[in-house]
């Protein structure tokens, strides 16, 4: 039921972010659910987001549909009546659903102000949220030029320069080994993020962690562009704690004999490589990460 | 009364001159203390009057002890000798000293109407109100760090006598660097000089006292876990005496407890937040709860049991997470929530790991880790902390108890931590340290000098074939022993904090605190 309204929201539009039509799935899920009681309506949920992360593995997923679920739950104890509970959640999960949806206008407006007028951005992959950020950079009239991975084994770096093109910045597509060439001539780097842990690093597409060591040692700052839906309670200690139902797709997860023989797609960037990262909670150093995820989830 | 009518009084007798008084008239002393208190309040007069010319200015009138606590009064150069004519003119000493009076004694009224409206509201209101003086309160550095500082020192003194706790004698010579903390020695315990069983301490602690300061009960935990225990007998044996309140009776009756402790070895974070919370709830209860002080469970047990056998039990659960499949883990020295963690994780039988305890002299607490793990038939190596950067590459993860977790994110844990925790960042092995919420200070500490103990110099001399090395310290003037307890490791180093609440980075202790205090 769920799997095909999940795949269909996913292909109409692409430009939405999957955490947040797994949301609208949930959201339509709750409305059609028939239980009776409070348990059964959140252990259904919980199995519909299993489902989800099953056709769509990313962080983004998981965190989001956990964090939906602690939304509307926070004030369901509240009324003895189900139906007026059920009620409530649903008001919930549309407020929610709301946020997130205006979550990336936020995010670019916050993070704008850092690309000064003649500023060289270096970015990863393809990610919708550096590219609204970009867009706003180019309402307030700056000028600056847009450095691309060619991000292997998808290309996602091609798309993400037709997509640069088409509002006339200038963008070069680099490959991914030349980013230690490239990075003295960038002024800063940009990247999004599939997830945000707990210590204030970040889960994105493989590559990132070797552009924020280059940035590191070249003393550029490295920013990350994330809503907070991203937020998730993990704290891998390096990469091999990463789980591994991130690391591979869900196709690869279920058919794959041997995992040790498949390329992960994702890695880990500790939180001291990362300079600031750019939410819709505000502006916050890495150490601030936690504190926030403190108040989402206590 | 000497010294009260004569004009010259500004700087009074010289130093050498009353060092003679003293020693030709045992009253002189007791005089020229008076004539001191005197001076002072003349002096805060003077300054109260200078500032309500300059302007308003909210300073609360405490005739509380002095900024500078009994520094001489005759050696203060630039002050202003009381001798010397009066701003205000015209007022004699007679009638600003009645007005001093009608000034205290107001406030003492306007102090027991509060503290009796108080009496009332704490028992209608829980959470009890947190002192809100929004006045910049300057805290005072505690005694055990102020050694060196004969005044603090003095002040203890008298507080002690006053409690008729005996004071301990510091042994040998120190350190500079740390000549403001206490060394005692072991084979000279605080019971030598009080007569047991003593009238004022309880026999039980004065037990405890002896267990502590000998060594026999060691460790954060377990020292917190004998305190409550002993305060649950101590709580148990009391009486409310006629005409007094419980909560304040019984919270006065601590006070000479735990200064006999304090002095038998310095108190740990852990039960100093014990004691703070103990002395709170007790301050908070109407004469009427008597009865539940006695009942089980008492305030201790719950203590306890939540704060640190649950917390414990919880701690083992999320570090088991962290424990992968062919895990090497280095640990260091023992501590007590480290042992649980690594018992529970083998006892579960998912995870296949071994274990390098890393140990130190001249405790060499690896040994008791060790033989707990390999009773529990965990595949240990036993190294010393020379030999970590040997050990190091192949080891996937260190995990570290803590002494306490102080409000910047630093740790104090047992002296060699923090130099485990640097080796461990060179060779990129990921550090853990696991702590429960309870020991969480609001204390912020970014060295291992300014607040530490010393441990008896003498364990630092060893016995090798019938000869003593080192034995002769004491008589070599260039030779010092130094026998640190603990060090601080700062936040930087450490990648994951494993609390009951949950994984937080290093940074985060302070939000912790936050929402504790907001809880409470």
């Amino acid at each position: 039921g769920d799997n095909t309204t999940f795949r269909a929201q996913l292909r109409d539009d692409p430009d939405v972010a999957s955490a947040v039509a797994a949301i609208r799935a949930l959201l339509g899920f709750l409305k059609q659910d028939r239980g009776e009681t409070i348990q059964g309506l959140r252990s259904s949920l919980l199995a519909a987001i299993d489902t989800l992360s099953r056709v769509d593995s990313s962080v983004a997923v998981s965190s989001g549909g956990e964090l939906f679920l602690r939304f509307i739950s926070l004030t369901s104890l509240e009324y003895s009546d189900y139906s007026k509970c059920k009620e409530i959640m649903i008001e919930r999960g549309e407020i929610f659903l709301r946020k997130v949806s205006l979550s990336r206008n936020k995010i670019a407006k916050l993070c704008h102000p850092f690309i000064r007028d003649g500023a060289r951005i270096l970015t990863h992959a393809y990610s919708r949220v550096v590219l609204r950020v970009l867009e706003a950079a180019v309402e307030s009239k700056k000028r600056f030029s847009v450095y691309v991975t060619e991000s292997q084994p998808d290309q996602a770096g091609q798309k993400m320069a037709k997509a640069l093109r088409k509002l006339n910045i200038p963008v070069t597509v680099i490959l991914d080994a030349a980013v230690g060439y490239i990075m003295e001539k960038v002024d800063l780097v940009l990247v999004g993020a599939e997830g945000v842990v707990e210590s204030g690093g970040i889960i994105n597409k493989i590559g990132t962690n070797q552009i924020a060591v280059c940035a590191k040692a070249q003393n550029k700052p490295f920013y990350v562009v994330a809503e907070s839906f991203k937020f998730v309670r993990l704290f891998p200690l390096n990469q091999q704690d990463v789980p591994d139902k991130f690391k591979y797709k869900a196709d690869t997860l279920k058919t794959s004999q041997n995992l040790t023989e498949e390329h992960p797609w994702i890695d880990y960037t500790s939180p001291s490589l990362i300079t600031l990262l750019f939410t819709d909670l505000g502006v916050l150093t890495p150490s601030a990460v936690s504190d926030e995820l403190i108040k989402l989830y206590l | 009364k000497r010294g009260r009518g004569t004009a010259a009084r500004g700087r009074g007798p010289g130093r050498g001159e009353r060092a003679l008084l003293t020693g030709l008239c045992p009253q002189a002393p007791e005089l020229s203390r008076e004539e001191k208190l005197q001076l002072r309040k003349e002096k805060k007069q003077q300054k109260k009057k200078k500032r309500s010319e300059k302007g308003p200015a909210a300073e609360p009138a405490e005739p509380g002890p002095p900024s500078d606590p009994g520094q001489p009064r005759g050696e203060e150069p630039p002050s202003t000798p009381p001798g010397s004519p009066r701003p205000a003119g015209g007022k004699s000493k007679a009638e600003l000293r009645a007005e001093r009076r009608a000034k205290q004694e107001a406030e003492r009224a306007q102090k027991q109407a509060k503290k009796a409206e108080l009496g009332q509201a704490a028992a209608a209101a829980k959470p009890r109100l947190t002192p809100t003086e929004p006045q910049s309160v300057v805290k005072r550095l505690p005694e055990h760090v102020q050694v060196d500082d004969p005044a603090a020192q003095r002040k203890l003194a008298k507080k002690l006598e006053r409690q008729q706790v005996p004071l301990r004698q510091d042994y040998g010579t120190k350190v500079n660097l740390f000549s403001h903390l206490h060394q005692y020695s072991r084979k000279k315990p605080l019971t030598q000089q009080m007569s047991i069983p003593s009238t004022v301490i309880h026999p039980a602690v004065v037990r405890l006292g002896l267990q502590y300061s000998q060594g026999i009960i060691n460790g954060s935990n377990a020292r917190c876990i004998a305190l409550l225990e002993v305060f649950k007998q101590l709580i148990r044996d009391y009486s409310t005496p006629p005409n007094e309140e419980l909560s304040r009776d019984l919270v006065a009756k601590l006070k000479p407890h735990i200064s006999f402790l304090n002095q038998c070895r310095p108190l740990s974070a852990s039960m100093g937040n014990a004691i703070k919370f103990l002395k709170k709830e007790i301050s908070c209860l109407p004469d009427t709860e008597w009865p539940w002080l006695t009942k089980t469970p008492s305030l201790e047990v719950i203590y306890l049991r939540e704060k640190i056998l649950l917390a414990a039990e919880a701690i083992s659960r999320s570090a088991f997470e962290k424990i992968n499949d062919n895990d090497v883990i280095l640990v260091y020295g023992c501590s007590s929530l480290v042992n649980r963690t690594l018992c529970d994780a083998h006892a579960k039988k998912g995870r296949a790991f071994r274990v390098i305890v890393v140990d130190s002299r001249p405790r060499l607490e690896g040994r008791e880790t060790l033989r707990r793990l390999v009773r529990k038939g965990i595949h240990c190596t036993y190294v010393m902390i020379n030999a970590i950067s040997y050990v190091l590459p192949e080891v996937s993860k260190v995990l570290l108890g803590a002494h306490a977790l102080l409000a910047n994110g630093s740790v104090m844990s047992r002296v060699g931590t923090s130099q485990i925790a640097l080796v461990s960042k060179a060779y990129n092995v990921p550090v853990l340290v696991c702590c429960e919420t309870y020991k969480f200070c609001e204390r912020v500490q970014t060295d291992s000098f300014v607040s530490n103990e010393l441990d008896d110099p003498d364990d630092l001399i060893v016995l090798r074939k019938g000869q003593a090395q080192l034995g002769g310290w004491a008589e070599n003037k260039s030779l010092r022993l130094l026998n640190l307890v603990y060090d601080v490791t700062p936040p930087d180093l450490v990648d994951l904090v494993i609390t009951d609440l949950g994984m937080i980075p290093c940074t985060s202790v302070p939000v912790v605190l936050r929402v504790k205090s907001v809880d409470q």
